[in-house]
């Protein structure tokens, strides 16, 4: 398979200091690949330079053949990558519907956008319910989910997801997961960071593990599960 | 009775309402230029007032140098209005996009005080820009818009055509503001952008564009309050860009900083304070009215009348 997303010894960071040490990483087309790791070993960072957030200091990103390590991160959403970030990030006086249009910015074909507002309302009934409330005013795994439909709405071809289990009850976590099959089964490929180990690695493909840095596991999803390495450090056993 | 009560007959306080109001809505009209850049990059733009001031200065030139309009002339007056209410705003709008364009975007991820102290420079250039351009006296504006009483000779409170120029200008901008913001794709890009910038890049919105706008849409409403400014007092000075500019931040700051009714409610407030307090109290006290109505309100409410009461963080 031709591989849609591909880091090839990404360096980045902030300040002085270098997060990402020549992190390379690749998202085949129908793929779901978990990014995991500990607090602050770079996940997020590796999101952010995909994005355009934050720039690459060398290596480079490429996505469905185009080379992107320098493009503002508002044109790499309209090549088809959208990313719920960390910490939902979603806009609190901005009203549901309007935080799922926001996610369609940059599209033009208003019946398309349509139908995909449709399929939002559909996958997470109660944004529907809420769409005319301001998103602040909505609990943590209610803000989750517009934070995905948000991504989403962008029609994404890769869809990356930053912690979308943080501080969320186990009943809606597995809504979510379940939410990520369905998305992969209709053919997106998901990049999935996740501190929830056992949950990403249980749905994703292939997995990577992060570690200061640097990727020190690349597997199998199935065999990384299965690794004693990762079972001690990310799997609490 | 005291004095007070005897005072309070309603014609005269309903003059000083019309005042008040009057003056008020000049105000929010440059206070609308400091929350909204303030609600986006989070930059108290000092040079706001300076930039107010100078539009009042080319729209003085357009008029006396250009137009060469004397006071009574019925057929040049209304033309070279014309042509002010279109230069004026626009020049003030560019002016402000390129001194964010210069200065300010390439200090966007610098500590919070370079902007600022570049901001209170820029101030101070275009007040030295103004006394190079208009001297340092006072400067006589002309009279285009007569202070004639609409409501008639007789009538014993006064609505003038400078009031009606007032409520006809700002009126119809703050509506055209709140429709651009609340509707338009690039309004809605625009409060996306101050709420959370960095998920607005991640939406796709050039959030440098979002910004351009703003500061491009801040200026051009000094412009128009810029010609009220010159159009009702008549009296323009290089440094009148600060007491403005000073109310016009208070009145940011009053209606909650960041927040667009929120600038126009604080400038209505500030000019009421002005014309009652001056009426009732004494002209002299009107500063420290005013600024003692800021504080009574930010001790109770510190983000101001309508700001959101916790910076909302999710």
């Amino acid at each position: 398979m031709a591989a849609l997303l591909s880091l090839d010894l990404l360096r980045a960071g902030y300040g002085p200091i270098d997060a990402l040490h020549d992190v390379s990483i690749q998202v085949s087309e129908g793929e779901i690949v978990a990014l995991i790791g500990a607090n602050g070993a770079g996940k997020t960072t590796t999101l952010m330079s995909i994005s355009g957030v934050v720039k690459a200091r060398s290596g480079t990103v490429s996505f469905d053949g185009r080379d992107i390590t320098r493009m503002p991160a508002h044109e790499i959403v309209k090549l088809g990558l959208a990313q719920s970030p960390e910490g939902r990030k979603i806009f609190p006086r901005l009203t549901v519907l309007e935080n799922l249009q926001m996610g369609a910015f940059t599209r033009s074909d208003r019946d398309g956008v349509a139908t995909d507002l449709e399929k939002a309302f559909v996958m997470f009934p109660i944004l529907r319910e809420r769409k005319n409330q301001p998103g602040g005013l909505l609990s943590g795994g209610q803000q989750q989910m517009l934070a995905i439909a948000r991504a989403l709405m962008a029609r994404p071809k890769l869809l990356m997801l930053d912690e979308p289990s943080l501080g969320l009850a186990p009943q809606i976590v597995v809504q979510i997961f379940d939410v990520v099959k369905e998305l992969n089964k209709t053919g997106m490929s998901v990049l999935l960071v996740e501190q929830n180990a056992r949950m990403a690695l249980k749905v994703a493909h292939r997995g990577y593990v992060l570690e200061t840095g640097r990727v020190t596991m690349a597997d199998e999803a199935q065999k990384l599960l299965h690794d004693p390495r990762v079972r001690a450090a990310y799997l609490g056993e | 009775m005291t004095p007070l009560f005897a005072a309070l007959d309603t014609q005269a306080l309903t003059q000083y309402l019309i005042n008040g109001l009057s003056y008020g809505m000049l105000i929010a009209l440059v206070a609308l230029g400091y929350t909204m850049v303030y609600g986006i990059v989070e930059l108290i733009n000092f040079a706001h007032g300076d930039l107010f001031m100078l539009g009042a200065f080319l729209g003085w030139t357009i008029i006396t140098a250009v137009f060469k309009v004397s006071p009574d002339d019925a057929v040049l007056g209304p033309v070279a209005l014309l042509v002010c209410f279109v230069i004026v705003p626009a020049f003030c709008g560019l002016l402000n996009f390129s001194v964010d364009r210069v200065i300010y975007r390439p200090l966007r991820k610098a500590p919070r005080l370079a902007p600022l102290v570049s901001a209170i420079g820029v101030s101070f250039i275009f007040q030295n820009l103004g006394l190079f351009w208009g001297g340092p006296q006072d400067v006589d504006f002309p009279k285009l818009v007569s202070n004639k009483n609409l409501l008639g000779l007789d009538a014993t409170v006064r609505f003038t055509y400078q009031d009606l120029l007032v409520v006809g200008v700002t009126i119809p901008l703050m509506i055209a503001l709140t429709v651009f913001v609340k509707l338009t794709p690039l309004g809605k890009a625009m409060r996306a952008t101050a709420q959370n910038p960095t998920a607005a890049q991640l939406m796709g919105i050039n959030t440098e564009r979002v910004i351009a706008t703003t500061f491009i849409l801040g200026g051009t409403l000094a412009g128009f309050g810029a010609m009220i400014y010159g159009l009702t007092i008549n009296s323009i000075h290089y440094q009148m860009g600060f007491l403005v500019g000073l109310y016009a931040f208070t009145a940011a700051v009053l209606g909650g900083i960041g927040n667009i009714p929120g600038a126009v409610l604080g400038g209505l407030l500030i000019g009421l304070v002005r014309s009652l307090g001056s009426a009732y109290v004494g002209e002299r006290w009107t500063g420290a009215l005013i600024f003692a109505m800021l504080i009574v309100v930010l001790v109770f409410r510190p983000a101001g009348l309508l700001g959101a009461r916790v910076r909302e963080k999710v």
